[in-house]
């Protein structure tokens, strides 16, 4: 079946083979994929003289088990979410990289002590720690404002629609958190069928007034329609309609939940050795510092936080629109990356069910 | 009588004319089929491999039998529900070295996650850790994980043995396997695929009889209207087939929503106050308003080539005869057009069975079809459960085709 898998893509494999001397990324598209493109696909290839180019896809890592599996891989690197890395590395799906191929830091600190825990796995490494936060229409409310994941689903307060990413990921932790569930037990929580029927019943609360999204670009522009006056979102895409854009959005951080978002090369990549450069490139602590002057997203190196950085309009200062910030990490939660490899499935068929009914 | 026998007929060079008819018609044959043969070609390679392997999926998926065959052995020497001994634990641990060398723990226990939920990181965790695994195995794998012990996890592994498994269809019904191997249906919150396709039908008929509705007038204009007012119409039919999916589901999206035109054009009549704007969208009407819009030329233009040659004095001859319009439309001329029908509502209901960028993008929770459940697993990398989705969605399609082939007759169909 495999044979016949890679002949019947074999044809298609013609035409792309010609462009093999190039490396290409994949990312998200959007505010997050001109971040990268800016700051790390440009510059490399630049500094390298190699080609490179910059693809868009809804998620990245849809492409890679069927790039894999037909033997026609024809991006070098993907941006990836955490729990794909994992799950993908576990498959044999990605190309692993060694840590001690990483730079070291600006300072001079080991590429392993300089990574926050976690950043670096066995087959990715990461680019930058997002977050799924809310926002808000600050034009909306006259008087009291939403401050904690609670507000969100307290509809008498605070009436009006509400965005949410259509899936579980993210969603029924938020869910748990506004019900009182401190972060660190989160998990727990939710690895019991109690704690799953806990956050839907809470999700309940607001179903009627829920509009869902799914592109990371869709949330902002929902805000910005007026079509709610609250949705969850990417951090940096409510960051960009702010800041950028000048949309009266702001950020609630209470019940954040982050992530590492990963490079990684996937298994049989045309410009494997070129693949590997340039993600130490991006990696470093130059690169990571260059990608956060585009967008809010925090650089998991120690070494890129010591000095104080500056959005590209050369006066906004990055700090504390950062996930990583402390005061934004009061009541913060790291996505479990083991939990959503395992569960992924079980919870989002029971979420589409849910959203059916 | 037996003596009268006939010369056998030959050509001009002595051979046997049947023999000659023969070869003729055979190379006549190959020459056909030479010709032909590039579109077979093309046919077998993008579109019968294609579903051949999609249907191969729905039903196999050796990623826990190829990679564990230590154990498929045990489980082949011991019937079910045979507690695990100490032989059993040391097949594990062989094949979890043999997992972690080549990487494929993952593959393993993504197949075996599918009939038990959290086996998937049990698995992964225990092939990292392979190297630990030294006799006594037993207690080497409780060590890594206590739910080793866990018959469910045994039986799991056991169900997941053979390569070829019925239960990505189980779980396409909202079935699922008990520990005791029985089958029963999953909980009531987590029944979705059967009135996912009984809804993708239901909303799909709808579709299919607003487009005749709306078409039906449409056509009949098109084809009594002189040549150049004719034109010039369909060319506003055509323009938005012609334009992007996207652009024009997008373009629905500003006029449907709930601050977009139509909203604020009733609110500024007062027709509808500011709170109680209507809901357009991000719901199953935007589904069915959205998908009509889309399908509508794929209605119109069978009915309109029907229609138009239709000759007119069938209609004049029944009103000569004394029959009122509206008899002479439902007995002459209706009839008539029952193959543009058949075509055009064949066409559309098959192409929104299938639809999944509309109800994608303007759907939200209650406007989905069993399509974006179908990519929705695509892109959570369970092909296996999207391939039975879509062969069930395949053969419900074929008993319509064939219903119509018996109710209609599918010699019938006039696309144009």
């Amino acid at each position: 079946m495999k044979k016949i898998l890679i002949l019947s893509t074999a044809l298609t494999g013609l035409a792309f083979s010609a462009a093999a001397q190039e490396l290409t990324v994949m990312s998200w598209g959007g505010a997050y994929g001109e971040a990268q493109t800016e700051a790390h696909v440009k510059p490399w290839s630049a500094a390298s003289g190699f080609p490179a180019k910059m693809t868009d896809s809804d998620n990245p890592a849809t492409p890679i088990k069927a790039m894999v599996e037909a033997g026609n891989v024809t991006i070098d690197v993907a941006s990836i979410e955490y729990a794909d890395a994992i799950r993908l590395c576990d498959e044999g799906m990605l190309e692993p990289i060694d840590i001690a191929a990483l730079p070291a830091g600006a300072d001079g600190t080991p590429a392993a002590d300089d990574f926050l825990p976690g950043a670096v796995t066995e087959c990715a490494v990461s680019t930058d720690i997002w977050s799924n936060v809310y926002a808000y229409d600050t034009t909306k409310f006259t008087g009291e404002v939403p401050t904690t994941a609670a507000d969100f689903f307290d509809l008498e307060k605070f009436p009006g629609k509400r965005g949410l990413k259509k899936g579980a990921k993210a969603v029924l932790e938020l869910a748990l958190m506004a019900d009182g569930v401190p972060a660190a037990e989160v998990y727990d929580v939710l690895s019991t069928p109690e704690g799953v029927d806990r956050a839907f019943a809470k999700l309940d609360t607001i179903k009627a007034d829920v509009v869902w999204w799914e592109a990371g670009s869709q949330a902002p522009q929902l805000l910005a329609d007026g079509e709610v006056v609250m949705t969850t979102a990417y951090n940096g895409r409510i960051f960009n309609a702010a800041i950028a854009e000048n949309k009266p959005f702001q950020i609630v951080w209470d019940g954040q939940i982050y992530e590492n978002e990963m490079y990684a090369i996937p298994k049989g990549a045309p410009n494997k050795g070129k693949a590997l450069e340039f993600i130490a490139y991006a990696t470093s602590t130059e690169g990571l510092r260059a990608q956060a002057t585009y967008i809010s997203y925090g650089p998991a190196r120690k070494s890129a936080l010591k000095e104080e950085l500056l959005y590209k309009d050369g006066k906004t200062v990055m700090a504390p629109h950062l996930p990583t910030a402390p005061e934004n990490m009061t009541n913060a939660l790291e996505t479990s990356a083991e939990f959503w490899v395992d569960r992924n499935e079980e919870l989002n068929e029971r979420f589409n069910a849910w959203l059916a009914q | 009588m037996a003596d009268v026998t006939a010369a056998p007929l030959t050509t001009a060079d002595g051979r046997p004319l049947k023999a000659a008819l023969a070869e003729a018609q055979s190379r006549a044959r190959r020459r056909a089929f030479l010709l032909v043969a590039p579109l077979l070609a093309f046919v077998v390679l993008t579109f019968i491999i294609p579903i051949g392997q999609m249907l191969d999926r729905s039903f196999h998926h050796d990623g826990f039998s190829a990679n564990a065959p230590a154990t498929l052995e045990w489980f082949d020497a011991n019937p079910a529900g045979t507690a695990p001994d100490e032989a059993a634990f040391a097949a594990l641990a062989a094949d979890m070295k043999a997992m972690k060398e080549n990487k494929t723990a993952g593959e393993a226990g993504t197949r075996v996650n599918y009939t038990l939920p959290e086996t998937r990181s049990l698995i992964t965790k225990t092939a990292r850790n392979a190297d630990d695994l030294a006799p006594p195995f037993k207690e080497a794998f409780l060590a890594i994980d206590d739910r080793w012990d866990d018959a469910a996890v045994w039986q799991a592994m056991r169900s997941s043995a053979s390569a070829y498994t019925a239960d990505f269809y189980l779980s396409a019904l909202d079935m699922e396997r008990a520990e005791d191997g029985s089958i029963r249906r999953v909980e009531e919150n987590g029944r979705i695929y059967i009135y996912l396709f009984v809804k993708t039908f239901v909303v799909s008929a709808v579709i299919t009889v607003t487009c005749l509705l709306l078409a039906f007038p449409v056509a009949h204009l098109l084809a009594t209207l002189p040549m150049a007012k004719a034109n010039l119409l369909m060319i506003l039919v055509l323009l938005p087939f012609w334009t992007s999916l996207l652009v024009r589901t997008t373009s629905w999206i500003v006029l449907l929503q709930g601050e977009g035109v139509i909203n604020e054009f009733l609110v500024a009549l007062g027709v509808i106050s500011a709170d109680g704007r209507l809901k357009m969208i991000y719901n199953q009407t935007g589904t069915i308003i959205v998908m009509t819009h889309v399908l509508l030329p794929f209605m119109i233009l069978p009915l309109y080539s029907v229609m138009r040659v239709i000759p007119p004095s069938y209609a004049r001859a029944a009103r000569s005869l004394g029959a009122t319009s509206w008899t002479t439309f439902r007995r002459i001329y209706l009839p008539q057009t029952l193959p543009g029908i058949g075509a055009g509502s064949l066409l559309v209901f098959i192409l929104a069975v299938g639809y999944f960028i509309t109800p994608a993008l303007v759907g939200g929770a209650d406007g989905q079809l069993i399509s974006n459940l179908i990519d929705f697993h695509m892109k959570n990398s369970n092909w296996s459960m999207a391939a039975a989705l879509s062969a069930m969605l395949l053969a419900g399609v074929l008993v319509l085709y064939w219903l119509y082939d018996r109710l209609i007759g599918i010699d019938n169909l006039k696309l144009g």
